[in-house]
């Protein structure tokens, strides 16, 4: 039974780690209709800058905020340099423009910073603490914390502020919105900044983990299967999404991994997610669409 | 505001098409200060079209168009909403998932004076606005009488009462023309006489100028101080309700249409 639960909530903190990664995805796919590919590489771009900031002996704090400024600078120039231009584009367009630009944000960051890896250390020791006789890693406790409080403020910002009146209303009807006199573009704007700051701090965490490098920004491969799980265009659907995903690898690398042979985690997502394509293909919560004839 | 005492907008040589296909040709009329100017036609005459262009959705191929003595080439959409010119759609476009209140404060979005900073912090000033808005948004559902549904989501309320909620969202930041897209479609004869008499008070009460499309006949010549009658993008008749209905170009293109529609 302690074995089962170890895992389970293993699996269950682990997966708030996918959590945070879909979250980004989420943000822009809601309001501008956008599979955004580069959520990975801006991932990548965030935590790189970071660690090479700190490396040259910026103080943290001062690492942190030059690095969010400098996601919410790239944030504002996607919208105006590649969003803009594209305006009313078919989401298959704007998909390859992101590919596109996950690739150039990818070369450019490594170009300038390096592509070998580099440790990063967020101060946070990674000893296990029991809770009772279930060994729980605190590293994993502090980042479910961290994910946790990203999706409070992300609800309060959507659900409390006028700019999440606007921002719903954007991911609505954009030509109503227009209508209204909102600002569309710096709408994306802002979507972009947070999905960036979102994506900071799930590189940082993810960062910590494996290391900042290249295949950072291959967590985006581990976001699919909890987009798809949760629905598209849900913030809790993420969360839950995540959740599962971490639960479902974890306990079924467990107790069906050795009947295959073990290394069930790579792939185990996807037939999860295979299996909710089959049953809600809108996923659990993502907006079922349905076309008025 | 307003300065010039010339008529609220122009609309001069206006001409649009897609892809080659003429959808308007050669407009003009002019709309005077808080008149309500229906533009009649059959389907595909260019009126949706029309109101496309005037709130910016559109860009015109050539003419222009002068709001408030101000000359347009093309009309930006963001533009046309901050100078207001308000707008109702056609099966309306409501932020569906939102409370009825939310939307109405959407509607403000115009108004807003403060910045991103001060709304992300929720710093003093963004918050007293967001007070006003609230109170401001309040004050136009009872007008409509609609504050027993300030928390509804929107999308569940019937047809009806989601175009008044549409409509007291377009007029909440006090614009100074509102176009309105088919507003009595697909409404029996209570609530088609309901939102008549909302519109005819709007334009009472609150001076508002409005260009309205409708297609019942009936409600258009007594709700309307002036019509417009469009055919194939073309102005087939222009002046007061009266000369409308007995214009033999309006009867053979449009009413007479109607008629043999309804006959048979």
């Amino acid at each position: 039974m302690n074995m089962f639960l170890e895992t389970l909530i293993g699996g269950l903190l682990a997966g708030t780690m996918y959590s945070l990664v879909a979250i980004g995805f989420v943000l822009i796919y809601k309001a501008s209709g956008v599979f955004n590919y580069a959520q990975g590489s801006l991932l990548l771009f965030g935590a790189l800058t970071f660690v090479t900031l700190t490396d040259q002996g910026v103080p943290a704090l001062g690492a942190i905020a030059l690095t969010i400024a400098l996601l919410i600078l790239t944030a504002i120039a996607i919208e105006k340099l590649l969003l803009r231009p594209l305006t009313n584009r078919s989401p298959m367009t704007l998909f390859m423009a992101t590919l596109g630009l996950s690739y150039v944000v990818e070369g450019v960051a490594q170009g300038i910073m390096g592509s070998q890896v580099r440790a990063l250390n967020l101060g946070i020791d990674d000893l296990p603490i029991f809770l009772g006789d279930i060994m729980i890693s605190q590293f994993d406790l502090i980042a479910a914390a961290v994910a946790l409080a990203i999706v409070v403020v992300l609800s309060l910002l959507f659900n409390r502020t006028r700019i999440g009146i606007q921002l719903r209303g954007v991911a609505d009807d954009t030509r109503a919105a227009l209508s209204l006199g909102i600002d569309i573009n710096r709408i994306w704007q802002i979507v972009w900044a947070v999905a960036g700051l979102v994506g900071l701090v799930a590189g940082l965490l993810w960062g910590a983990r494996q290391g900042v490098q290249f295949s950072l920004s291959l967590v985006v491969l581990k976001a699919l299967p909890v987009l798809i799980i949760g629905g598209f265009t849900s913030i809790p659907g993420a969360i839950v999404g995540g959740l599962i995903v971490g639960a479902g690898e974890s306990l079924a690398e467990t107790y069906i991994g050795p009947y295959l042979g073990g290394g069930i985690t790579p792939w185990f997502a996807y037939v999860l997610a295979l299996v909710f394509l089959f049953i809600r293909p809108a996923g659990l919560f993502g907006e079922r669409q349905i076309e008025r004839v | 505001m307003a300065t010039s005492a010339g008529p609220a907008l122009e609309v001069r040589n206006v001409s649009l098409s897609f892809k080659g296909v003429k959808a308007i040709s050669e407009l003009s009329f002019q709309v005077e200060r808080r008149e309500i100017c229906a533009l009649i036609g059959p389907n595909g005459a260019g009126k949706s079209s029309l109101l496309n262009i005037l709130n910016g959705v559109y860009i015109p191929d050539s003419g222009e168009i002068v709001f408030e003595g101000e000359h347009f080439r093309r009309m930006q959409a963001l533009e046309a909403a901050r100078r207001g010119i308000g707008r109702g759609f056609q099966n309306n476009a409501l932020f569906s998932g939102m409370s009825v209140l939310d939307n109405v404060i959407a509607g403000l979005s115009r108004k807003s004076r403060v910045t991103l900073f001060e709304e992300a912090f929720r710093l003093p000033r963004a918050l007293s606005q967001e007070n006003a808005f609230r109170a401001r948004a309040l004050d136009v559902l009872k007008l409509f009488d609609l504050e027993k549904h300030a928390e509804t989501v929107v999308g569940t309320l019937p047809y009806g009462v989601q175009k008044k909620v549409e409509i007291a969202r377009a007029i909440v930041a006090k614009p100074r023309l509102l176009l309105l897209d088919e507003p009595l479609a697909g409404m029996n004869a209570n609530e088609k006489q309901e939102i008549a008499a909302v519109i005819a008070r709007l334009n009472r009460e609150l001076d508002l100028t409005i260009v309205l499309i409708e297609h019942d006949i009936g409600i258009v010549l007594k709700l309307a101080h002036h019509v417009v009658v469009l055919d194939y993008g073309r102005k087939l008749a222009d002046g007061p309700p009266e000369t409308i209905r007995d214009n033999p170009d309006v009867i053979a293109a449009y009413l007479g249409a109607q008629h043999a529609e309804a006959a048979a």
